[in-house]
C-alpha cells in the first residue's frame, strides 16, 4: 500500500481515475438530492406549515398532525424498544455463553436484521391491528416500529457491551459482586455512552421509515392531533408520500418542503447521538 | 433504569456476601444456590432476547396463515402458472411472475449500477485513498445510506426521470430505471463498506509477495487481492440485491402501478412491495381475497429475502473460516 511518491503508471493513473468516480459519483448525487429539495423546499417552510392540518389547497396545507404523529411515535417505539432490546444484548452478551437457546437467538436477529420493513408492516397488521385488535392505531403503529428497530438496537447494544474490558467485570466478581450487580455497576455504566449513541441512530430510522406504517393503516389525510395511544394517526414520511403522490406542482412544493423538515430533524438526532457520547466520553 | 428489575436488585443486595458470587464466563457455579432475584433477572432478560424470536414466528406465522387461506381458494397453480397479476379487475388473474418481473428488473439495475461503482469505491477506499481522504469519505457515503427511502422516491420521481427523459427516448414518467439507479444509489454504501472489509481483510503478505515478484499495483490488485476477497465481495452484492428486492418506498412513488411482464425498462410496471402499498392505501376490504394477496405476495417476498440473506450470511462465514 505504497503512497503517492512513486510514479504511477498510466493505466493505473486511468484506474485510479475510475475510482475517485465511483465515489464521487453517488455523493455528487446526494448534493443534487439536497440541493433540489432546499431550492424548491427552503421557500415554503414558514411558521404555518408547522401549525397547519393538511389541505386541499397546497399553500394552505401543513404538517401538524405528521411531526406530532412521527414524534408520538418515536418515543412510543423508543419505550418498547429499548427495554427489550438492551435487555436482550445484556442477556446474549453477559449470560449468553452459558445458555443454550442463545446461539438460536443470535441466528435469528441476525435474519430479522435483514427482514424487508413492509414486512414488518404485514407481520403489526395481523398481529397487532387484526388479532389483538388495536386497530390502526398509533400503539399498532409503534409496537410494530418497536419490532422493526429491535435487531437495530440489539446489534448496537452489544456492540457497546463488548467495549467494556473483561478485567473489569473479572475485578468486580472477585470482590463478591453478583452477575447481575457487575452488569448494574460496572458493566452497564460504562458501556452507556456507547449504548446511548448507538440507540439514538436505531431509532432516528424510525423516524424516516414509511412502509411499514402505510400497510398497517396510518392515515393519509387526518385534520387532528392524536389524543391517545389508540387514537389514528399519520406521520410526517406518510404526509410527505401522500404530497409526492399527486400529480399538482404546488403539492410537490410541500413534498420538499416536508422532506428539509424530516432530514433537518434525522440529522438533529443524530448530532445529539454524538454530541452525547463525546460528553459522557469526557465526563468520566 | 426505571425498570422492575431494579426492585429486585435492591432485594439481592440485601442479601449476605457469603450467598453472592458467581464465576463469570464459563456459566459455572462456584459455590452456593443461584440467587433468586438473579435468576429473576435472568429469566427477565432471556424473555428480552426471546421476544426477538417471537418476532420470527409471528412473521412466519401470520403470513402462512393468510397465504394458506388464498392457496385454499385459488390453486397453487394459477399463482404459478398464469403470466397475469390483475387481483383487482373484474376477471381476476393471479400470476405472480409479473409483480417478480418487476421486481428483479428495479433490482437487476440497481445492482448493475451498484455493484461497480460500489466495488471500485471499496478498492479506492482500502487500497489508495490516504487515511484523511477516507476518514472523510466513509461518513459522507454513511450519510447516502441514513437518508430515509421516502426521500429517495422524491428524488427519482422529481429529479431523476426528468433528467433521463432527456436522454432517454421514449422514458414513461413511471418505469423501472429510474428508481433502479436510486436503489443503486442507497444500496451502494453498503457495497462500498463491506467489500472494503473483504479487502482489508486480505493479508498484506500477498501483496507484498506480489509486489516482490515485480507485479504492478493494479495486477496485484486484479490477480491477488480481489480474488482472494471474492467471497466477501459476492457477499456484499448479495446482500445488497436482498435489500433492493425489500425497497419498498422508491418504486411505490416512480416505478408505477401496473403489473406486467416485461424486461423493458422505460414502462411504468409494479412490484411486489409497490403492490402492498397500493392494497395497503386503497379501499379494497379486509378479509376478502383481494385482501389476502399482501400476504401472499408478502410471503413470496420474505422468501426471496431469507434466501438471499442466508446464502450472503454463509459466504461471510466461509471467508471468515478460511
Amino acid at each position: 500500500m505504497t503512497q503517492g511518491a512513486r510514479p504511477r503508471r498510466r493505466s493505473e493513473r486511468a484506474f485510479l481515475f475510475l475510482a475517485v468516480a465511483a465515489v464521487v459519483i453517488p455523493l455528487a448525487c446526494l448534493v443534487l438530492l439536497l440541493a433540489d429539495v432546499l431550492q424548491v423546499g427552503l421557500g415554503r417552510i414558514d411558521l404555518s406549515f408547522f401549525t397547519s392540518f393538511p389541505s386541499r389547497k397546497a399553500e394552505l396545507a401543513g404538517i401538524l398532525p405528521g411531526l406530532v404523529g412521527s414524534v408520538y411515535l418515536v418515543l412510543l417505539t423508543a419505550a418498547v424498544a429499548l427495554p427489550l432490546g438492551i435487555g436482550a444484548a445484556i442477556y446474549l452478551e453477559e449470560y449468553g455463553s452459558g445458555a443454550r437457546l442463545a446461539p438460536l437467538i443470535e441466528v435469528n436477529v441476525a435474519n430479522l436484521a435483514g427482514v424487508p420493513s413492509i414486512i414488518y408492516g404485514l407481520l403489526g397488521l395481523g398481529v397487532f391491528v387484526r388479532a389483538l385488535e388495536l386497530g390502526r392505531s398509533l400503539i399498532s403503529g409503534a409496537l410494530t416500529m418497536a419490532l422493526l428497530v429491535l435487531p437495530m438496537v440489539v446489534v448496537v447494544s452489544r456492540e457497546a457491551l463488548r467495549t467494556v474490558p473483561h478485567s473489569l467485570r473479572e475485578a468486580s466478581l472477585a470482590l463478591g459482586a453478583t452477575r447481575w450487580q457487575t452488569i448494574r455497576r460496572v458493566v452497564l455504566p460504562s458501556a452507556y455512552p456507547a449504548i446511548l449513541t448507538g440507540v439514538i441512530l436505531a431509532i432516528s430510522r424510525a423516524f424516516g421509515e414509511t412502509a411499514p406504517l402505510v400497510v398497517i393503516g396510518a392515515l393519509t389525510y387526518v385534520t387532528f392531533v392524536p389524543d391517545g395511544v389508540d387514537a389514528p394517526f399519520t406521520v410526517l414520511p406518510i404526509q410527505i408520500f401522500n404530497w409526492v403522490s399527486r400529480p399538482q406542482e404546488s403539492f410537490l412544493v410541500n413534498a420538499a418542503a416536508g422532506i428539509v423538515v424530516l432530514l433537518v430533524t434525522m440529522l438533529l438526532l443524530n448530532a445529539t447521538a454524538v454530541y452525547l457520547r463525546e460528553r459522557l466520553q469526557k465526563a468520566r | 433504569m426505571g425498570s422492575p428489575l431494579s426492585s429486585s436488585l435492591q432485594a439481592a443486595e440485601e442479601l449476605p456476601v457469603s450467598a453472592r458470587g458467581r464465576a463469570p464466563a464459563t456459566g459455572l457455579q462456584l459455590e452456593g444456590r443461584p440467587l433468586r432475584a438473579e435468576r429473576l433477572i435472568e429469566f427477565g432478560l432471556f424473555g428480552c432476547a426471546f421476544a426477538t424470536v417471537l418476532t420470527t414466528v409471528g412473521i412466519v406465522a401470520t403470513l402462512a396463515m393468510e397465504a394458506l387461506g388464498f392457496l385454499r381458494e385459488v390453486p397453487l397453480s394459477a399463482l404459478l402458472l398464469d403470466t397475469a397479476w390483475t387481483p383487482l379487475f373484474v376477471e381476476k388473474h393471479f400470476g405472480i411472475w409479473p409483480l417478480v418481473a418487476g421486481t428483479l428488473l428495479t433490482s437487476a439495475i440497481a445492482l448493475g449500477f451498484a455493484v461497480p461503482l460500489g466495488l471500485l469505491a471499496a478498492i479506492y477506499l482500502a487500497e489508495f485513498a490516504h487515511w484523511r481522504t477516507r476518514r472523510i469519505l466513509k461518513p459522507a457515503l454513511e450519510v447516502l445510506a441514513g437518508i430515509p427511502s421516502i426521500v429517495f422516491g422524491y428524488f427519482a420521481l422529481v429529479v431523476l426521470t426528468p433528467l433521463l427523459q432527456e436522454v432517454v427516448p421514449g422514458l414513461a414518467g413511471f418505469n423501472a430505471l429510474s428508481p433502479g439507479i436510486v436503489i443503486g444509489l442507497m444500496v451502494i454504501p453498503m457495497i462500498a463498506s463491506l467489500s472494503e472489509d473483504a479487502i482489508r481483510a486480505v493479508p498484506g503478505g500477498l501483496r507484498e509477495a506480489a509486489f516482490g515478484l515485480g507485479a504492478s499495483k493494479l495486477a496485484t490488485i486484479f490477480r491477488i487481492v480481489l480474488p482472494s476477497a471474492s467471497g466477501g465481495i459476492a457477499a456484499s452484492a448479495i446482500l445488497a440485491l436482498s435489500r433492493a428486492v425489500g425497497e419498498t418506498m422508491v418504486v411505490a412513488i416512480a416505478a408505477g402501478q401496473q403489473a406486467r411482464l416485461t424486461l423493458d425498462p422505460r414502462v411504468p410496471i409494479e412490484t411486489m412491495t409497490a403492490y402492498i402499498v397500493q392494497i395497503s392505501m386503497g379501499d379494497t376490504p379486509t378479509g376478502t381475497i383481494e385482501y389476502r394477496t399482501i400476504f401472499v405476495v408478502g410471503a413470496a417476498l420474505f422468501l426471496m429475502t431469507l434466501m438471499m440473506n442466508v446464502i450472503s450470511h454463509r459466504l461471510t462465514r466461509k471467508r471468515g473460516a478460511a
